[in-house]
């Protein structure tokens, strides 16, 4: 078998007979798989004079969409520029699936405008996607307490079973990721603690710094923070795909609340385990900040274990657990606004879980400022 | 049967955003029909049910149910007259964390005070219309195409409702399946006296089954023919004898056809 020779093309006038026609002239293979020529660098060799373009094909010895797409290009621009284009030259099929290819017109209308958008478009289009978001933020927050309302007033309907499994899901299951955090996190705030006390001789207050540090902010917030990408991004997903399933509108034509039924169940969720899981975090904290202690700066176990709980007042475990309340209600609801505000594509469902993760952080940052300020004045 | 007008659609125009997607929709649902809304890919069938069932607010004209506007009436009334409608989706919309017997179950436990084990034989019977008997345990992932279509359509006739809004029953379903499913449609019809608006491309139902219907024509973005579909077929628009025919018809004059050589 002889190697199939590689694609040619040339320009050449028609003879007598079609004098007025240009041919584009094809041989040899024309396949997708080649290095093809393009059709722009064809087009820009063509005498402005052209009015009629042909085809002869005649060397043409194989030929796929490699061929079809360099004429369907081709034709579009001879299209614009009110050039004929006479593809009788062309083999049969090519003839036929160029044909239907152009059968059903294009839809003008359907045809969108997008493209690439400047730097200063894209900042002004995020900030109007900002404030038209406003509204929406604050018209789900009025649904969700309402929805509250329902419930404490028992008219709510979710299932049970919802509710069990989002708490397994957001407890135990966070357990492990929670522990290691929350062991650097203690590890951390020892050492760097230590360091400075040392200085005073003061060394045994390490228990203190850990112990307030861990169970009023830090436990609180690293465990939001954990929340906000593991379970925050996974409601937001979950919810999501509903949309794009229209399961949220299968609940909607019903006239079933999908706020009651699917947000409640993981609002309360995260406002129960969030609080257990900012305790457990401080509980982890405190071991990490004892090991450092007895094994580094040479604090005894005992010493530690009383100082700690000369440190630690019920009000810093209500702070503590307020917060860890509080921050769970903003991961939830970041959450499923996110998911209830998804579009209906694959694309749509990671953002809105990107969207989610950046939300819930963005207000547990807002709460704890203002919680923080509030507890001070409060002298709490 | 009574020619009570059941759903009114007048001047209906439904966009997305600046895209138009049909404009001065006007048609009679009557009591008792089987609505067969046609229309090639795309031209806005499933839009329309958006805009009948309360989802997807129209861009102009209304709604009526009985003689009440849905799309100006206030959410307790829309709430009534939703209550009226069981709707299947396209894809289905099963809720994916429910298993089939709890999907059927959910809308029944939800409007009426019944008995869980009451609920169980109203959903077990449902399920058996559909050909799913059996499958009540089974999540909806676990299902095929056709299937989920089955039951999707088992948990619009929960509530035994008065319409039936049908988005694309047969597609992914094999014939005799499909037949079986235009036979209940038909049955629903007679023997509850449910009002049914089917959208459909199969063309064995729209003309087997169909007694009302209206041609969404894509190009001109508005309806094209509204009728009984046999009339349709014999002396209706030729774009919808075209389609009626799977273009055996002559088709009409198509533009932008490249140069050929004679
Ligand atoms: N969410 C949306 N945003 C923008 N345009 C949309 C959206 N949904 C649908 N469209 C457009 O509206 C038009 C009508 O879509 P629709 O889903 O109603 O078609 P259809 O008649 O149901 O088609 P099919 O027979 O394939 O189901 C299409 O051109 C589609 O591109
Ligand atoms: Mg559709």
């Amino acid at each position: 078998m002889s190697v199939a020779p590689a694609w040619q093309l040339d320009l050449r006038p028609g003879d007598a007979d079609n004098s007025g026609t240009l041919f584009i002239v094809l041989g040899g293979r024309w396949c997708i798989d080649q290095k093809l020529p393009s059709a722009g660098t064809l087009l820009a060799r063509l005498p402005t004079s052209a009015r009629r373009l042909g085809f002869n094909a005649t060397t043409l010895s194989d030929w796929d969409s490699g061929l079809l797409t360099f004429v369907a290009v081709i034709g579009k621009s001879c299209a614009e520029q009110g050039i004929t284009l006479d593809v009788g030259g062309l083999p049969a099929g090519a003839q036929r699936l160029l044909a239907m290819a152009a059968a059903v017109p294009e839809q003008k209308l359907a045809a969108r405008d997008g493209g690439a958008q400047g730097t200063f478009a894209r900042v002004g289009a995020a900030t109007l996607e900002f404030f038209r978001g406003a509204p929406q933020m604050l018209a789900f927050l009025g649904e969700v307490v309402l929805s509250l309302l329902r419930l404490v007033s028992g008219r709510a309907r979710f299932r049970a079973r919802d509710l069990w499994l989002e708490i397994e899901q957001v407890g135990p299951r966070a357990l492990p990721i929670v522990s290691v955090i929350s062991f650097l996190v203690g590890l951390i705030l020892a050492y760097l603690g230590a360091d400075q006390l040392k200085l005073v001789g003061a060394q045994i207050f390490i228990a203190d710094l850990v112990a307030i540090g861990m169970v009023r902010e830090v436990g609180a917030l690293m465990t939001g923070i954990i929340i906000a990408g593991r379970t925050g991004a996974a409601f937001a997903a979950q919810l999501g795909t509903m949309q794009v399933n229209e399961e949220i509108d299968a609940y909607q034509v019903l006239g079933i609340s999908a706020i009651d039924f699917l947000v409640l169940p993981r609002m309360l969720a995260l406002m129960l385990m969030v609080p257990l899981l900012t305790l457990y975090s401080g509980f982890i904290g405190m071991l990490a900040g004892l090991l450092v202690s007895v094994t580094i700066f040479d604090i005894g176990v005992f010493e530690y274990y009383t100082e700690t709980l000369r440190a630690l007042e019920f009000k810093q475990f209500a702070v503590g657990l307020s917060k860890g309340t509080v921050y769970g209600a903003m991961i939830a609801f970041a959450g499923c606004l996110r998911g209830m505000q998804c579009g209906r594509s694959a694309e749509a469902v990671g953002h809105a879980a990107t969207s989610a993760v950046v939300t819930a952080i963005l207000l547990i940052t807002i709460a704890a400022s203002i919680m923080t300020i509030v507890y001070y004045q409060l002298g709490i | 049967m009574d020619a009570l007008p059941h759903i009114e659609v007048r001047d209906l125009s439904m966009a997305y955003g600046d895209f138009v997607v049909q404009r001065g929709l006007d048609f009679t649902v009557n009591k008792g029909d089987i609505f067969v809304v046609m229309g090639g890919n795309g031209c806005g069938k499933t839009t329309l049910m958006r805009a009948l069932v309360g989802l997807q607010r129209p861009a102009a004209g209304s709604v009526r149910y009985g003689g009440e506007d849905f799309w100006n009436s206030g959410e307790a009334v829309q709430q009534r007259l939703k209550r009226r409608l069981g709707i299947l989706f396209q894809g289905g919309a099963l809720w994916s964390s429910l298993t089939l017997a709890e999907n059927v179950a959910l809308p029944i436990a939800e409007y009426t005070g019944l008995p869980q084990a009451r609920v169980d034989e109203i959903v077990a019977f449902k399920l058996a219309l559909v050909g799913l008997a059996g499958f009540e345990d089974f999540y909806p992932a676990e299902l095929s195409g056709g299937m989920k279509k089955r039951a999707g359509l088992a948990r619009a006739m929960a509530l035994d409702p008065d319409i039936l809004v049908i988005d694309e029953p047969s597609s992914g379903l094999d014939p005799l399946t499909a037949r079986r499913l235009d036979e209940l449609i038909v049955e629903l019809r007679d023997s509850l006296g449910t009002t049914i608006v089917v959208i459909t491309h199969e063309l064995a139902s729209i003309l087997g089954i169909g007694n009302n219907s209206i041609y969404l024509d894509t190009e001109s973005r508005t309806m094209i023919a509204t009728g009984h579909p046999q009339d349709a077929l014999k002396n209706g628009h030729p774009k919808v004898r075209h389609f009626l025919t799977r273009g055996g018809e002559a088709p009409p004059p198509r533009p932008n056809l490249p140069a050929q050589t004679p």
